[in-house]
């Protein structure tokens, strides 16, 4: 094992993942490489079966709002060979949606969904995607970066603590 | 006569938490029970949620430390220390000799503190109430009052600086970090004496809320909860950040990933720490403290995923620069969280009285969860 974990350079990793999933690769960079979000699920199972990769530890996952667009990294090590790749998929902003990477990681569940909830990037295919630090009816997403701007003259934030579940209380989610 | 005719049940919902002393903070589980077994367990958490993330990308790179301490209140030194490392990284900022040691010092000393705490209240809910939690306070007390005579806090510390630390040590430091250092042992084996063949112990921890490596690996839990699974993975060994690369300890791991196990390595960590701590002092080189760092700093436009071994596990900052003088994106990998993806497979099957063991020995932090 080597002494410090070691990045996987970018365009090693974009060949590997180009030979076994074709037409997957979007950009390379000096240390990550951005992949088609469709082809996301078959590359995430080939960086954690191949035994080159042997990408079964997911260390994060990370949303960014770039104003035009959505990012999502994921940081992924294998234990064994002690090394390190950076993934990323590049959401629409108006409609974010990458498909979800949880039936291979079991790690990526939670992440998911607090990038849900706090970006308001969907995930299909997570088996329960709900929000888990806000509650839900809350107005807005407040990491994006015009999360303060919103329209209609909504001030996020500022109401009272709704009854956490409104199908169960009988009760509309009411902001005074 | 029993009777052959099945006795009609339903599953019930029990909340446990928020507000429970087993929880740890204002955790809730909600798990539902069949009889006395439980067959599905959800997790609800964000009541103390602040939102540290949105805040941190109004403030500049400095004022954001003090947020690293509220995010694992138990452990605010190595919080400190992960997020002044990645900006360290992020801006190319050489942080001199004798700061590397202080820091190592420091980081060492609230792994103590943390993992006392940790031991203490998985002790307390195995049902051994309050004394072993007082012994162990008792250690984290006077590692305290060092934190204090340093940097005058005792728990939102704040005294790691992005290019060194804060203070220098002053001049009682030393002599009562050496009798820390020479009691500590001592006092472990008390410990080792009074817990480890505890036969109340043994029996709730023992085989309750087992965590297989593979699951373990695959949930992305980290610290004492993967190395409790059989998994020697350290990232002071793995990736050495600071000095720790001259450090010589070794990486204690437990065999059958049970609450026993963690419990386990835990303690066995304190002992590491100790020894990393005498080496440090040791080489403890003169020096300056701190580097020259301006104030108002602009890393370039740029991004890094710098993480370090925090008492919990992999603690880990996602920073994203444009080049201004706040941070663009302030995302924590937060090992609190991160540790309780396992938590449901953890307790299904078991009775309500485990699972609140499983729980202690998952040593969450509320703070860091919910950021």
């Amino acid at each position: 094992m080597p002494a410090v974990t070691t990045i996987l350079a970018g365009s090693l990793l974009a060949e590997r993942i180009s030979a076994a999933v074709p037409d997957s690769i979007e950009e390379t960079a000096e240390e990550w490489v951005r992949v088609r979000p469709e082809k996301l699920l078959e590359v995430a199972r080939f960086l954690h079966d191949d035994r080159d990769t042997d990408a079964r530890y997911l260390i994060a996952v990370s949303g960014v709002d770039y104003y035009d667009h959505f990012e999502v990294v994921y940081h992924l090590a294998s234990l064994s060979h002690n090394h390190e790749l950076v993934l990323k998929v590049r959401a629409d902003h108006e409609e974010p949606e990458v498909p979800s990477v949880t039936p291979v990681w079991l790690g990526a569940h939670l992440q998911e969904r607090e990038i849900y909830d706090l970006l308001g990037i969907r995930f299909p295919g997570h088996p329960n995607l709900k929000r888990i630090f806000l509650w839900e009816g809350f107005p807005g997403y407040p990491l994006r970066k015009d999360f303060m701007n919103l329209p209609g003259g909504v001030r996020p934030g500022l109401q009272r603590f709704p009854k956490e579940d409104p199908d169960q209380w009988g009760g509309e989610f009411r902001a005074d | 006569m029993v009777s052959s005719v099945p006795i009609k049940t339903e599953p019930m919902i029990v909340n446990i938490g928020p507000q429970h002393p087993s929880t740890h903070g204002v955790f809730r589980m909600r798990v539902t029970l069949d009889g006395e077994r439980i067959i599905n367990a959800e997790m609800v958490v964000g009541y103390l949620h602040r939102s540290m993330e949105k805040l941190a990308e109004e403030r500049t790179w400095t004022q954001n430390i003090p947020f690293t301490d509220r995010m694992d209140y138990l452990a605010a030194m190595t919080g400190n220390l992960s997020y002044c490392h990645a900006v360290e990284r992020l801006a190319g900022v050489e942080v001199p000799e004798r700061a590397q040691y202080l820091r190592v010092i420091f980081a060492e000393l609230q792994r103590i503190a943390s993992h006392a705490m940790a031991n203490g209240t998985f002790v307390n809910d195995c049902g051994a109430w309050q004394t072993p939690l007082l012994y162990m306070f008792r250690e984290r007390e006077k590692i305290l009052d060092l934190f204090e005579m340093t940097c005058g806090a005792r728990l939102t510390l704040n005294y790691m600086r992005i290019g060194g630390v804060a203070f220098d040590l002053p001049d009682e430091f030393m002599p009562q970090l050496r009798t820390l250092l020479d009691e500590l042992p001592a006092r472990m084996d008390e410990y080792d004496d009074l817990l480890i063949d505890n036969e109340i112990l043994l029996m709730r921890s023992r085989d309750i809320g087992i965590l297989s490596p593979e699951l373990a690996m695959n949930a992305s839990v980290s610290g004492p909860m993967l190395r409790g699974s059989g998994i020697a993975w350290d990232l002071r060994k793995a990736d050495p950040y600071g000095v720790y690369d001259r450090m010589e300890f070794d990486i204690p791991v437990g065999y059958n990933g049970d609450c026993f196990d963690r419990f386990m390595v835990r303690m066995a960590e304190v002992r590491q720490s100790v020894r990393i701590i005498e080496q440090a002092v040791e080489q403890l080189p003169p020096g300056p403290y701190c580097a020259d760092v301006p104030l108002n700093l602009r890393p370039p436009a740029g991004e890094v995923y710098s993480r370090i071994e925090s008492p919990k596990g992999e603690l880990g900052f996602y920073l994203v620069s444009d080049g201004g003088p706040t941070p663009f994106r302030f995302h924590v990998r937060s090992p609190s969280l991160m540790n309780l993806s396992a938590l449901k497979e953890m307790v299904v099957g078991q009775t309500v009285s485990d699972a609140i063991v499983t729980l202690g020995s998952i040593d969450i932090n509320v703070g860091e969860v919910d950021r």
